[in-house]
């Protein structure tokens, strides 16, 4: 039976234009630029300088703190500066500027394509391999995995949910992992499972990738604790708590994490990171990355080295078309626009989407006319038209008492509006602003 | 039928009385003492409702006035020294002089001396659109246009120049309320001491970043060079993060510093035309940030 989560959603148009192509590696850039803040926490601390040599695999950045992770070069070559450079968010971050000189491996990594099944480690090791590796969440919201799997004291995880939902549009990066690292997502499941103490865990992937639900139903035919939902597509159940809410049915509490209903989401690209890490000690130093567009001459699905600029995976695809309005880093939904094609590639980036002209533009924002709309949509049952008028008007404790921090901005608000009105843009703000207050009163306290 | 009229107007009277009585009772027995020189005070206050003091309003301003017994942390920038002294006869307390100050926008990022380097289409606000990203140019510090200060400024002392794409300050109305630099993400507005003549010189610019990089992303950024803090002779300037900075309080307007600028990003405002040298061409500057392309 299909399942889905109840409260709002939207359908926009799929446009998987690259589920067909297999995953292709893409040729090493010349200079790669990698962030020190590439999750969520704290950014990592630089632990090498100009003119160091590196392999690929060499910590280049180190965790500062429990909320942080390491950062490994992706490349092997020479470390030619530590500079500030922009990144998808918008802004410009430290960064580790690598320039390419071959492609020598750390010892130790196992780089061949052979599937290890077994391994003697327990939990507390794997969850130290996979500090030890990087390994954020690569849906997108790059958590740090290692947080994830030790849950705060007086709380038990009881399912691990892998995501393979990929309701974003356009981006087939996980289907394409399903399809063709199936086997290998399966073990780095069973990872997880042993370090959460958990025996249950639901593949949960949208019925609009019917092959990747066959494939992962023949891959857990043997494996009683796994199981695969398929799922009714609408868009944001990808969201960590819309997923919950789709397969067990429970609904996590306002401002309180996954653990408190005793789920643990993890994206499948993570779980595939997860086996990499742990059984062939490789860090996270790629990923794929879906680029497609629907001018674009060859959607395809490229296996990226992390720090890459988005120019080279732009080329890999055909070129950048002439038509192209807008480039997108992640989806249409909640990717980000980029600024500038020198952008690297990083830890969350799902996709490059390539808009057109005539789409990219937002038509003219005209006033809101109480149809309700934002309101029926939300996932969350929030009041995105009320929230904007709160940001807008500066209101932040009353947009506080009205949940603003539940938003997972998921733009659904923004996409369904008949008046065409920047609903996002100022929930964003009103995020932020709310946050910025909340922590200042925390450390007041 | 008569009857019926005495009826209506003696019951209705008597309501009326009844009701009177237990008013005045009310109104004795609950009236709530408020000092009166709170109601002088703010008779004494421009009725702005600015807030520039700190408080929520005039009102709120005037019941502090009363409760402090000295006035040294309370001054309303709108009405100045002279209303400030009023107060101070009011409360019989000594009133602290401030020099009138004026704010200046430090950014002189115009179209021309900065060009664009992508489209933002979001929300047409300043905060929304500094919460998305670093802005339209390669200068993440630098005015993002879409005026935010114009909107909470209550004087009318600021206006968008569409030619410029930045605000300017009408030195006549603006008050030096503070709204504008509150309101600015970039916080750019700076709060300067009123010089005579209105004349104003200052670095209009917030650029960090290294004087390669800023000069690229606009012409007449501030490229930390140092140099404008080597010619002052007042150490009026400091330097810090790649950025000069001129102190008002210390600057004494001999515009030493806005020759020996290299990318002319400290401005001149209100000064009578230089001697004209043959290599060097000078015209009197209006007013406004965009009046420094010269030599």
């Amino acid at each position: 039976m299909l399942k889905t989560f109840k409260m709002g959603g939207v359908h926009p148009a799929e446009n998987k234009l690259s589920a067909g192509k297999a995953i292709e590696k893409l040729p090493l850039p010349k200079t790669v630029s990698i962030p020190v803040a590439q999750h969520i926490g704290a950014p990592a601390t630089v632990v090498v300088k100009r003119g160091d040599e590196v392999k690929v695999g060499t910590v280049i950045a180190q965790s500062s703190g429990f909320v942080s992770t390491n950062i490994h070069s992706s490349v092997s070559g020479k470390v030619k500066k530590i500079d500030d450079v922009m990144d998808s968010s918008g802004y410009k971050k430290k960064a580790v500027i690598i320039e390419v000189e071959g492609d020598e491996w750390e010892q130790g990594i196992d780089t061949s394509d052979n599937l290890i099944k077994e391994t003697h480690l327990d939990a507390k090791e794997i969850n130290a391999k996979v500090l030890a590796a990087g390994i954020v969440g690569l849906g997108g919201a790059t958590f740090p995995t290692h947080v994830k799997l030790s849950p705060p004291p007086g709380m038990t995880a009881e399912v691990l949910l892998i995501n393979g939902v990929e309701c974003e549009p356009y981006l087939t990066s996980d289907h394409r992992l399903m399809l063709e690292k199936g086997a290998e997502i399966i073990v780095g499941t069973k990872l997880l499972m042993k370090t959460l103490g958990v025996n249950k865990a639901v593949i949960g992937i949208e019925n609009n990738k019917p092959d990747a639900i066959t494939r992962m139903q023949e891959f857990t035919a043997n494996e009683p604790e796994i199981s695969v939902q398929p799922l009714k597509v609408k868009y944001p159940q990808g969201g960590e708590k819309q997923l919950i809410k789709a397969v067990t049915g429970k609904e996590v509490p306002s401002g309180a994490l996954p653990i408190a209903v005793g789920a643990v989401v993890n994206n499948v690209g993570t779980a595939f990171a997860v086996y990499e890490a742990v059984m062939k000690n490789k860090p996270l130093v790629e990923r794929v990355v879906t680029v497609t567009g629907k001018s674009v001459k060859e959607p395809s699905n490229l296996m990226v080295r992390i720090g890459t600029p988005v120019t080279d995976l732009v080329e890999a695809a055909g070129g950048m078309p002439e038509d192209t309005g807008k480039v997108i880093s992640g989806g249409p939904m909640m990717g980000r626009a980029v600024t500038t094609l020198e952008v690297p590639v990083t830890k969350g980036t799902s996709g490059i989407l390539l808009i057109r002209d005539d789409e990219a533009k937002r038509n003219e924002v005209e006033p809101c006319i109480r149809c309700g709309k934002c309101v029926n949509v939300c996932p969350m049952g929030l009041e995105p038209y009320l929230l904007m008028t709160m940001s807008e008007k500066k209101l932040w404790e009353r947009s506080e008492d009205r949940h603003v921090m539940d938003c997972i901005e998921c733009g659904s608000c923004s996409f369904t509006c008949p008046s065409n009105r920047p609903l996002l843009d100022y929930i964003r703000l009103g995020k932020g602003t709310v946050g910025k207050l909340i922590r200042a009163r925390k450390s007041q306290n | 039928m008569s009857i019926t009229l005495i009826y209506t107007v003696v019951v209705l009277s008597a309501i009326g009385i009844i009701a009177a009585i237990i008013l005045y009772y009310v109104s004795q027995k609950f009236m709530v003492h408020e000092d009166p020189r709170i109601d002088q005070i703010e008779e004494a206050l421009p009725s702005a409702n600015c807030g520039g003091c700190g408080y929520a309003g005039c009102r709120a301003f005037a019941e502090a006035c009363v409760e402090e017994n000295e006035l040294s942390s309370l001054f309303c920038p709108v009405g100045g020294n002279e209303c400030m002294n009023e107060v101070a006869n009011i409360l019989g307390l000594e009133a602290v002089q401030k020099a009138p100050k004026v704010a200046v926008l430090r950014c002189n990022g115009t179209c021309d001396h900065r060009p664009k380097t992508n489209q933002f289409d979001g929300a047409k606000s300043c905060s929304a659109a500094s919460s998305l990203y670093s802005g339209e140019t390669a200068c993440a510090f630098g005015c993002l246009g879409y005026g935010d200060c114009v909107d909470v400024c209550d004087f009318d002392a600021l206006h968008m120049n569409p030619e410029t794409g930045l605000p300017e300050v009408d030195d006549e109305k603006c008050t030096a309320c503070g709204a504008c630099v509150d309101a600015c993400p970039k916080d750019l507005f700076e709060l300067r001491k009123k010089m005579p003549k209105d004349r104003k010189i200052y670095v209009a610019c917030r650029n960090e970043d290294k004087g390669a990089a800023a000069k690229k992303a606009c012409d007449v950024a501030c490229i930390g060079c140092s140099k404008c803090f080597k010619e002052c002779p007042f150490d009026a300037i400091t330097m810090e993060n790649n950025l000069a900075f001129i102190d008002s309080d210390k600057c004494k307007l001999c515009r030493k510093c806005v020759t020996v600028c290299p990318t002319n990003s400290i401005i001149e405002v209100n000064f009578p035309p230089r001697k004209i040298k043959p290599e060097q061409v000078a015209e009197p500057t209006s007013a406004g940030p965009d009046s420094t392309d010269k030599a």
